[in-house]
């Protein structure tokens, strides 16, 4: 029987209104920048240009914090927390009412599939709200320590790969313990970040409680050795994190840092293989790939490998890769040109070493940024495919035999931020979950995240968590902490 | 020396002392500094005490070596044996409370009635922490409401191995309120006593060398706080490092030892004080969770709910 071809089905843009350009968003409304310059913010399917936003100075930089300073000191160190708790209701509340906008945009800035901005980002990043605006008037249940109050000014870095939701992970948190926010989003995806500037005004949360200044790594580096920032909180690549740990050494500047991730996903021969081929496809081709935690590593019991292998690329040759506003997409386009070459390098990296290279070969559209859906089999771990982390739509398969060389090999690498497992037996998920460095494991499932669960990594992936009680604790000091 | 000239006119009668050379603890042995180097410890006047041996480099990565190898057997033992293990600790100490008495006296130049509170502390201390190590899961720990059919749970558990600066001044109480609450967990620890003060830590050694604590889930260097700390702060298998200890040792800035532990993201717990001063604490306030959670990971776990 000839297979049904997919009639597209795009979610439509006119829900988006842009504007032509963006200032920075300073206590409580947009300016334009003193000595800052301009760039455009594309969108990675069409290269078309979206809007033009702010490079903030260190001289915008410092009105930010300013600005959070005066908050911090004034109407929101005041604020009681049942009535923070109840602005960031109205936040979450707002998200939800405009979720469709958001989700539009976040896939026009970012590349991401419209299913999984609508399904997973916008939804979780009002979840996130909700569940801390809960906490802000009960946070001496939260079991902090003695003692427990803001640190104040608290600077934030965040990237393009899920722009909304890692603002919201940052913000949600941070407002509910009762500290002020300069935030700067990815230079790629500056717009979702910009329209939830808007949200908060509609909140009519006080001015200057959060900042959103937009730029590239200078703006960060500002941030970070702004003198009067108490707090920073980070997620990126491991580099970076390093620099801004290295920023801070000697300063009483406290950090939180969210990583990069090599996860192994391990297949054992007794795991449901369709379920667990679903799993390898989420955990590695969810969002590009552009995940810090992807099961990026694939490792799965020698006697079951072939079958798995052949029903993985079965499953792979459905994928749709394509126009992120169309409902039907699987796999949208690669957030960057950098990033695009970084693929790029890395997959050349895996042949020249002598991985074998596999694609579904589905066809790419002519503008934008685009990468199939790769596998490399035959993967051995000094592999810089199995060493770095690629961050794109790229599996490296490895094979073990044993449980305990399955162990070996997920912990062989400098990160620990996740990993998975697939087995029928229960008694073996706990001996892995105990024996992975890793700080979430996910067993017979992948990649899930709720705001209620605290997420970050062990060793070179970074300190600190994020959601639960556990992120609280990020954002306040002790008695004995201070 | 002047002290041996003393020690020499002293009365016929009255026995010739035998004097000790101290060694490090590493992996659970006494070894010889593998630099073959000493170094004169004296009471807090000036007068000599002993000869510690004076720790290198390649003594600090041997330890690394040790602790890293004790640790996947401590971080597995059950929170109930590690509790009775630190507790161990506190009664092997009860043992030998006279010498940490006089150690304590001629070390920090305190009076006996002082030098008694503080080993009395030291002891408690351990009785304390011992106490923890099977609740520290299910304080720290526990279930996640996620919005979907899944069991998620969150648990504590040890970052790997902690480099320690054991506290200049507190020669005793406070080298045990920095090694308790890392063991406690089950992390493994390489440790740097303090530099001018290090007798009782030796002889802390030689208690945990006879109680129950696995060779290399405590090992202790005596020597320079400014030679050693900066390979400690700089070796990419230490997972974390607690600077206490920076504060008046000397030459050492503890910036420089945050900087060196950035490169494989070292959890870093800085001195107490403010800005780039570093002061050392007073011990002998009660503690509280910090220095527990500063060396715990959190490790969350998620599997589908289904029939």
């Amino acid at each position: 029987m000839a297979k049904f071809e997919y009639a597209p089905a795009p979610e439509s843009r006119a829900v988006v209104d842009l504007k032509p350009s963006y200032g920075l968003f300073i206590n409580g409304e947009f300016t334009d920048s003193e000595g800052g310059s301009a760039f455009k913010s594309i969108s990675p399917a069409t290269e078309e240009v979206l809007a033009e936003v702010t490079e903030a100075s260190p001289a915008d930089v410092d009105r930010a914090v300013a600005a959070a300073r005066r908050a911090f000191n004034g109407p929101w160190g005041r604020m009681s927390g049942a009535d923070r708790g109840k602005y960031l209701f109205r936040i979450a509340r707002i998200l939800q009412e405009r979720a469709r906008e958001f989700a539009v945009l976040e896939s026009l800035d970012n590349g991401k599939p419209i299913r999984e901005s609508r399904d997973v980002d916008v939804p979780l990043a009002a979840a996130h709200f909700f569940y801390h605006a809960g906490w802000a008037d009960k946070l001496e249940y939260a079991g902090l320590g003695a003692g427990a109050r803001p640190h104040g000014v608290v600077g934030q870095v965040i990237p393009w790969n899920f722009p909304l939701l890692m603002l919201a992970w940052k913000i949600a948190p941070a407002l509910a313990t009762g500290n002020t926010v300069v935030i700067k989003p990815a230079e790629t995806t500056p717009l979702s970040a910009l329209l939830f500037a808007e949200v908060l005004q509609q909140a009519d949360l006080p001015p200057g409680v959060v900042n959103i200044v937009t730029g590239a790594g200078p703006t960060g580096q500002a941030i970070v050795d702004h003198p009067d920032i108490d707090k920073l909180a980070f997620t990126g690549s491991t580099g970076v994190g390093k620099m801004i740990a290295r920023s801070i050494a000697g300063t009483r500047k406290k950090a939180t840092l969210e990583l990069g991730g090599k996860a192994a996903n391990i297949i054992f021969d007794d795991a449901p293989i369709d379920q667990a081929v679903e799993g390898i496809v989420n955990g590695i081709f969810f969002n590009q790939g552009h995940v810090c935690c992807a099961g990026s590593r694939l490792l799965v019991q020698e006697s079951i490998a072939d079958e798995v292998e052949k029903r993985l690329k079965r499953r792979l040759a459905t994928l749709r890769v394509g126009d992120p506003l169309d409902k039907n997409t699987d796999v949208g386009a690669i957030n960057s040109k950098a990033q695009l070459s970084r693929i790029t390098e890395l997959t050349d990296a895996g042949e020249a070493e002598g991985a074998e290279r596999w694609d579904n070969g589905c066809p790419l559209p002519d503008k934008g940024f685009w990468f199939r859906p790769t596998v490399f089999t035959g993967v051995s771990q000094t592999h810089r495919i199995a060493q770095e982390e690629i961050f794109g739509p790229v599996l490296s398969v490895l094979t073990f035999r044993t449980p305990h060389e399955a162990v070996a090999k997920a912990n062989n690498t400098p990160y620990g931020l996740s990993a998975g497992i697939w087995t029928e037996k229960g008694s073996r998920i706990l001996w892995m979950a105990d024996q992975l460095r890793a700080g979430v494991v996910w067993a017979n499932t992948f990649n899930k995240f709720d705001p209620t669960s605290p997420f970050g990594g062990y060793k070179e992936s970074g300190y600190g968590r994020e959601g639960g009680k556990h992120g609280l604790a990020a954002y306040v000091t002790t008695e004995s902490t201070r | 020396m002047p002290t041996t000239s003393q020690r020499t006119s002293q009365r016929a009668d009255e026995r010739l002392d035998v004097r000790k050379t101290y060694k490090l603890y590493i992996g659970g042995k006494f070894p010889r500094s593998e630099s073959g180097r000493s170094y004169e410890v004296t009471d807090s006047r000036g007068r000599f005490l002993a000869n510690a041996s004076q720790g290198s480099r390649k003594d600090a990565r041997d330890a690394v070596v040790a602790a890293r190898g004790a640790f996947a057997g401590w971080a597995g033992a059950t929170a109930y044996n590690r509790g009775q293990v630190l507790y161990r600790i506190a009664e092997v100490m009860e043992g030998r409370r006279a010498q940490f008495v006089a150690e304590v006296r001629a070390s920090e130049g305190v009076t006996e009635r002082r030098a008694e509170t503080l080993v009395s502390a030291a002891i408690d201390r351990w009785v304390w922490y011992a106490g923890w190590s099977d609740k520290i899961a299910q304080v720290l720990g526990g279930l996640n409401p996620v919005a979907g059919p899944y069991f998620d749970i969150s648990a504590p558990e040890p970052t790997g191995v902690v480099g320690i600066l054991a506290p200049q001044r507190s020669s005793l109480l406070g080298l045990v309120s920095v090694i308790a609450p890392a063991i406690v967990s089950g992390n493994t620890t390489v440790v740097l006593t303090s530099e001018l003060r290090p007798l009782p830590a030796i002889t802390f050694s030689e208690a945990l060398a006879t109680s129950d604590v696995p060779g290399g889930v405590v090992n202790l260097i005596t020597g320079r706080t400014a030679e050693v700390a900066p390979w400690i702060a700089s070796h990419r298998d230490v997972n974390a490092i607690d600077l206490a200890g920076a504060a008046e040792a000397d030459g050492v800035e503890w910036g420089d030892l945050e900087l060196a532990a950035a490169d494989n993201l070292k959890r870093v717990v800085r001195p107490a004080g403010e800005g780039a001063d570093a002061v050392e604490p007073d011990w002998t306030a009660d503690p509280d969770l910090s220095r527990i959670q500063a060396f715990l990971e959190t490790k969350t776990v998620w599997h589908p709910k289904g029939r």
